[in-house]
């Protein structure tokens, strides 16, 4: 019997972030849309893999970032992410 | 050569070299590679590997870097999962001379480094202890003044004393009460063990962690279950939850 | 220049691949674990508190509660199912309620009709679907699986099942259908999955043919 996938966060989504925006993002701090909690972007939860990635708020499991890679593009969904704010 | 920047630019993958294998317990093995152009990393940092087949099937993980940034090669920690894709292959099949596609350094949340300070705790379950392991090591090759001023505190929860990685060093580089590592068994411990036997509760952190005045850096590695347990035990016990950084491992390997 | 990819000493992929080849669809491997994806957290709706509704555009629905559905004739569907990150699994067993026979129900409760439909979720997932890839015996509303009730990771209390799509098409946890007049790209689909996901013809992106 096999466990219930669990979640992971934001750590491992660090690789993929990396190449979206060309800087190191795990230790930027995210708002969330849904409920203004601010954390680092690590300590989102992490969903949606292998077809994604989709970051959500651990307050409030509103989807603060969405990315998905076909051979084409690369698609990033920003709708839940209030503000974004990157350490020097 | 412009080395580049470790936190800004797209990162490329790089065929490392496998320069050494070492087995940690029946599961874990460690593998040190020799990454072209390597900018350095620090400790809680992990790479991507990245395995494509003949026939074009790609498969991808993330490993936490064990080593310390000091050591020549980039090692890395991983536990065998029986029914996992990669990580038998890592473990089973990899070895001395063999190319390894990589990715990283790559965190930047997850990582403690001397300037940080301390006390520094550490709460490690299962192969969770691979990135703790590296922060560990990194404050081992401190000088002894910035030693002295981060006192270390390791909580390390593994089934049985044989799924303990590292039992040995972890032994020699204890040396309390500057570094103390503290060990539970969860499933199975020699009969002649008097120490914990059971998952980390809310008691054994009480009695194990600093009190929340001395504003300890926690970093909590293993399972999700197990992190999310830990860290909010750790909120619950008056531990600002920005002083509390997690990492999740997946079950799948 | 595309750069040659390097392959690893030995490495390949864990399930034999292309075992009954004319059964699987082009880029698919069999496998016989069932693995789980889930964009969100798994939702926990007691069955007290379920309900499944058609809505049309202009608001008329039809509603079951979980004892309304549960008197709905049913079919046990078994099927092959085919994941967009490339796993097949032959021969799942189902039960449920066809969405032909929804759909019917709610013609005769004045529901209106539509040529499109968008699937809506417990946690907020959404995929979109032409009627017709819903009817004719084509998709049901599941919630036994393999002789037992749908497990909750696996979609529980019901999902939508429509196996010849990508099985995100399949939503888990879902609520109900709206019908809609045109196309209204879903989750995945407003990402950059493809609007239909017929796996024969592998349509997995935006702007495969």
């Amino acid at each position: 019997m096999r466990a219930e996938k669990i979640h992971l966060d934001g750590n491992a989504a660090g690789g993929v972030l990396r190449d979206v925006f060309a800087h190191e993002m795990t230790a930027a701090l995210a708002t969330c849309g849904g409920c203004g909690a601010v954390g680092p972007v690590g300590a989102l939860l992490e969903y949606g893999q292998p077809m994604g990635i989709v970051l959500r708020c651990p307050t409030c499991d509103t989807a603060v970032l969405r990315i998905v890679r076909t051979p084409s593009l690369l698609r990033l969904d920003l709708s839940g992410l209030r503000l974004l704010t990157i350490p020097a | 050569m412009a080395i580049p920047d470790a936190t800004a630019g797209r990162l490329e993958w790089r065929v490392a070299t496998v320069v050494d294998v070492r087995d940690e317990t029946p599961r874990a093995r460690t593998l040190v590679l020799d990454v072209p152009q390597w900018p350095g990393h620090r400790p809680g940092q992990h790479v991507d590997v990245r395995l494509v087949a003949e026939d074009g099937y790609q498969a991808q993980r993330s490993y936490s870097i064990a080593s310390p940034p000091e050591d020549r090669g980039v090692a890395l920690t991983v536990e065998r999962l029986d029914d996992g894709e990669v990580s038998p292959y890592l473990v089973g099949e990899l070895r001395r001379g063999d190319g390894l596609e990589i990715r990283g350094p790559i965190g930047g949340y997850f990582v403690w480094d001397v300037a940080l300070g301390g006390p520094l705790l550490l709460v490690a379950g299962g192969s969770g202890i691979v990135p703790l392991m590296a922060m560990l090591r990194r404050h081992a090759r401190a000088d002894a003044s910035a030693r002295a001023a981060v006192p270390v505190r390791l909580l390390y929860s593994a089934r049985t004393p044989a799924d303990v990685i590292y039992a040995a060093e972890l032994e020699r580089l204890a040396d309390p009460p500057a570094v103390e590592v503290v060990l539970t068994f969860t499933r199975e411990a020699p009969v002649t063990w008097t120490g914990y036997r059971r998952r980390i509760d809310r008691a054994m952190l009480e009695a194990v962690i600093w009190p929340p005045s001395a504003e300890p850096h926690a970093y909590v590695c293993g399972p999700t279950v197990f992190v999310e347990s830990v860290a909010s035990l750790l909120v619950e016990l008056g531990h600002a939850a920005s002083r509390v950084r997690t990492e999740r491992f997946g079950a799948t390997g | 220049m595309a750069q040659q990819p390097f392959i690893a000493r030995g490495f390949r992929a864990r399930s034999a691949r292309m075992v009954d080849a004319p059964r699987l669809p082009p880029g698919q491997y069999e496998t016989n674990d069932f693995p789980v994806l889930s964009a969100g957290p798994t939702p926990r709706t007691p069955l007290s508190k379920w309900d499944f509704t058609i809505r049309d555009a202009d608001g008329r629905s039809a509603r079951w509660s979980w004892d309304d559905f549960q008197a709905l004739p049913r079919d046990t569907p078994v099927v092959d199912i085919h994941c967009v990150t490339k796993w097949s699994k032959f021969g799942t067993k189902w039960e449920g309620v066809s969405v032909d026979t929804l759909l019917a129900a709610a013609a005769s409760q004045g529901v209106g009709a539509g040529a499109f439909v968008v699937a809506f979720c417990d946690g907020g997932y959404t995929t979109n679907l032409p009627m017709s890839d819903v009817t004719g015996g084509k998709a049901w509303v599941a919630f036994g699986y393999d002789g037992a009730a749908l497990p909750p990771e696996h979609g529980g209390p019901a999902r939508l099942l429509v196996p010849h799509l990508y099985f995100w098409k399949s939503a888990k946890w879902v609520r109900g259908l709206q019908l809609v007049p045109t196309d209204s790209p879903g989750f995945w689909e407003q990402l950059g999955y493809h609007n239909r996901g017929d796996p024969w013809r592998e349509q997995r992106y935006h702007g495969d043919p």
